[in-house]
């Protein structure tokens, strides 16, 4: 017995000796990579740290969906599981997670000064630095410049503008024997991309944030009923009733099929539809989502950051990653091949970026103009609330409810959730 | 017992009595020690299977029926207050809370409920249809009982995302199918239409597991005695009234029994329904509802009353089902 445990005990000290010293010379580090567009450079660029580091990568393929890579993450944090080193985080999640990710302040060197502050500022959770920001996102409207010429249409400013001239085309184009045109697609299914659709839609009719920063449920109210009531009449109209299982990549499909006059989508989509084997490519265009009634233009506000998680057995070798992924060559990089908006504010004067998305000019006021989704004063409850509200909307959009009953039952679900306090 | 049985028949002399009583003594010392060894290794072979139940089966099912009266969460799984049955219902401040009080839950019953029973009697039907047929004698019968098995080998995963693609409203081969045939006018949204995805549900899942029903009403027509059909051939019956009245009575117990195990399935039916429809409201069921409280929500307490309650009403229905079929579990049923 006692000769087996120190047999034990010996082996044991001796395979942590060798995995100290291994850990000295090269680590390898797990590191998700979302399938879909993305894929491929996420991979290129962790193997490229890897070579220049003498590390190793390991790359964990991860749902496209953020509902559904959310879920994974909670999982594997929540079991605090080293299976993944690094993570990908999207804006609303600092709040969720951020109990389980290590703090990169040690690490950076004064590197997050670089980046937006408003960014920065919401990667911070009890006061430490949970996360670096890799790219922001603020959707666009992408149009049929070819179209739009075609029928003499000018580019919409406002979405009742916007209904109109998707009408008027998607009627003139069908007749002309294209009989699957649609007027516009966006992403409707039940899941967190309909939560940044519909916010942008009432944002734009002045109906507010859903909740305000003081935690106040602001969204049963008539200019939210009316931007729903908009939205609802396009489906089945100018938009397909299969919108309402669409992802951002569902939508894409249909618009660079050559199927759609107008969609909305997140910059990623530029790139790729004016990609080689683009049926549309060189034939589209990209303006700021359209006003709402009063004139207010709108957006909401992604975009990704890198994080460590706290249970990796190499943070430091983990934050060196998050540090490269997020540096400013690999920012223009991003906006150059993948089309992301970088969050360093020189890159948007860089002749080479702007070269490669001539309209990027233009991405600094929508920017400006876009609205946060309600994370912060929700917290860990965001995804609750932000689940009610996209079946909310969900629910207009498929003709089941009027967008004042459907709100007034959002109203009174969100104060359920809220109970005492968010 | 032959002893006992001798003694009860009645011996008269008292001697006789006497060296009975004792040698049913022996006997029963004898007995008992046999039979406690045959228990005793009975319990040791059996020891393995029970420790290995408990372990994958019992302890996860105990913990989670614990946790669904804790406020447990997946940011902090370690610490958790014990709440009663504040996850089941509680009111407060003049509003009742909890499972019990969320019309979502009750519409997810519903819908389990709902596609449970058409699917499960759909594919019954089907299943025994397909069964008769490929129990007849053709060329290429082994191609065939094969071929029918692929939906049923192919993980669920793979054929609902298969069925999503071919169901799409603008892609979808379904849809070009059904308008070059003038079945339909235009393109159908099938996924999304509230008029037709739970429709859709049912019919991917009939396609899914109609091959199980198949294969186990064929396992249980090749085991039909032949002399029945033989004599009710002699006898010039119709084949119909041959099926209702001597197959299918027949059949019926292998027929109980795969219904159970199908029932079962469904009622716990998740990646059909989250594949194709996520987590919409129109087609939630009790497994979906569960894993947005557990994962999405991040609320292991109530997640695991749901959890809890969705095991409760799978163990219940399949006992009234028993009952009402008068299935007997022991394998001494007769009919």
């Amino acid at each position: 017995m006692n000769k087996t445990a120190k047999t034990l005990f010996a082996t044991t000290a001796l395979s942590a000796a060798l995995g100290a010293a291994g850990l000295a010379q090269a680590a390898t580090l797990n590191i998700p990579c979302s399938t879909g567009s993305g894929f491929a450079s996420c991979e290129q660029t962790a193997q490229e740290w890897a070579e220049s580091r003498g590390h190793s990568v390991n790359i964990v393929t991860v749902p496209f969906s953020s509902s559904e890579k959310l879920a994974l993450y909670q999982q594997i944090l929540g079991s605090q599981s080293a299976d993944l080193d690094v993570l990908d985080v999207d804006v609303v999640w600092p709040g969720i997670l951020g109990a389980h990710l290590a703090d990169l302040g040690p690490y950076t060197n004064g590197a997050e000064n670089d980046h937006f502050a408003s960014v920065i500022a919401n990667n911070q959770y009890n006061g430490k630095l949970v996360a670096i920001p890799q790219y922001t996102d603020a959707p666009v409207l992408y149009y049929r410049k070819d179209l739009l010429e075609k029928y003499n249409e000018p580019v919409p400013t406002t979405w009742q503008q916007m209904t109109e001239t998707a009408e008027r085309i998607q009627k003139a184009e069908r007749d002309a024997g294209h009989d699957r045109m649609w007027g516009f697609v966006f992403q409707a299914k039940a899941y967190e991309g309909l939560t940044c659709d519909a916010l942008e839609w009432i944002d734009s009719f002045g109906g507010g944030t859903i909740i305000d920063a003081d935690g106040k449920i602001t969204v049963n109210n008539p200019q939210s009923a009316a931007a729903l009531d908009l939205a609802g009449s396009w489906v089945g109209n100018i938009t397909p009733q299969g919108v309402l299982n669409y992802d951002e990549e569902g939508a894409r499909r249909v618009f660079q099929g050559g199927d759609a006059v107008f969609m909305r989508n997140w910059p990623y989509a530029w790139a790729l539809g004016n990609g080689e084997d683009s049926p549309v490519k060189g034939k589209i265009g990209i303006t700021p989502l359209p006003m709402g009634p009063d004139g207010k233009h709108s957006a909401t506000l992604g975009g990704w950051q890198m994080a460590v998680s706290k249970y990796s057995e190499n943070i430091e070798v983990a934050a060196d990653y998050v540090l490269y992924v997020s540096s400013k060559d690999a920012q223009k990089r991003g906006a150059i091949v993948d089309g992301r908006l970088p969050t360093i504010p020189a890159l948007y004067e860089d002749p080479e970026v702007l070269e490669a998305n001539p309209y990027f000019a233009n991405m600094r006021a929508v920017l400006e103009n876009s609205v946060a989704r309600p994370s912060s004063v929700t917290g860990e409850k965001y995804n609750q609330v932000s689940n009610e509200f996209w079946n909310a909307a969900h629910r207009v959009l498929s003709g089941k409810s009027s967008g004042a009953d459907s709100l007034s039952q959002l109203e009174s679900k969100l104060k359920r959730i809220r109970g005492r306090r968010w | 017992m032959d002893i006992t049985s001798t003694t009860t028949q009645g011996a008269t002399s008292a001697a006789t009595k006497r060296s009975l009583r004792s040698a049913r003594k022996g006997g029963r010392a004898q007995l008992s020690g046999l039979s406690r060894q045959r228990i005793r290794t009975a319990w040791l072979f059996l020891l393995p299977m029970i420790a290995g139940l408990g372990f994958v089966a019992g302890w996860p099912l105990l913990r989670t029926i614990y946790l669904g009266f804790t406020d447990a969460t997946l940011s902090s799984i370690d610490s958790y207050a014990f709440v009663g049955f504040e996850n089941y219902l509680v009111y407060d401040n003049g509003e009742w809370y909890g499972l019990l009080a969320d019309g979502l839950w009750w519409q997810a019953v519903w819908n389990t409920l709902y596609l449970t029973v058409l699917s499960v009697s759909i594919e019954t039907v089907l299943g025994v249809l397909i069964a008769l047929i490929l129990h007849a004698k053709f060329p290429g019968r082994g191609l065939v009982r094969a071929a029918i098995l692929i939906p049923w080998a192919i993980p669920t995963v793979v054929s609902a995302k298969m069925w999503g693609w071919m169901l799409h409203d603008q892609f979808g081969i379904i849809n070009d199918l059904f308008l070059k045939l003038h079945l339909i006018s235009e393109p159908i949204a099938w996924t999304v239409n509230p008029d037709t995805v739970l429709g859709t549900i049912i019919a991917v899942d009939v396609w899914k597991t109609t091959p199980f029903m198949a294969l186990l009403t064929l396992a249980a027509l090749q085991m039909l005695p032949k002399d029945c059909y033989e004599a009710a051939r002699v006898d010039g019956i119709h084949p119909v009234k041959v099926f209702f009245k001597v197959t299918l009575p027949l059949i019926k117990p292998a027929l109980v029994v795969a219904v159970v195990f199908r029932m079962l399935d469904a009622l716990r039916i998740f990646d059909l329904v989250y594949i194709l429809t996520s987590n919409s409201e129109d087609t939630i069921v009790m497994s979906v509802y569960a894993r947005q409280a557990l994962i999405d929500f991040q609320q292991i307490g109530y997640g695991s009353a749901a959890s809890t309650l969705l095991f409760l009403l799978v163990f219940g229905l399949t006992l009234a089902y028993i009952f009402a079929t008068r299935l007997k579990l022991d394998g001494s049923g007769d009919h």
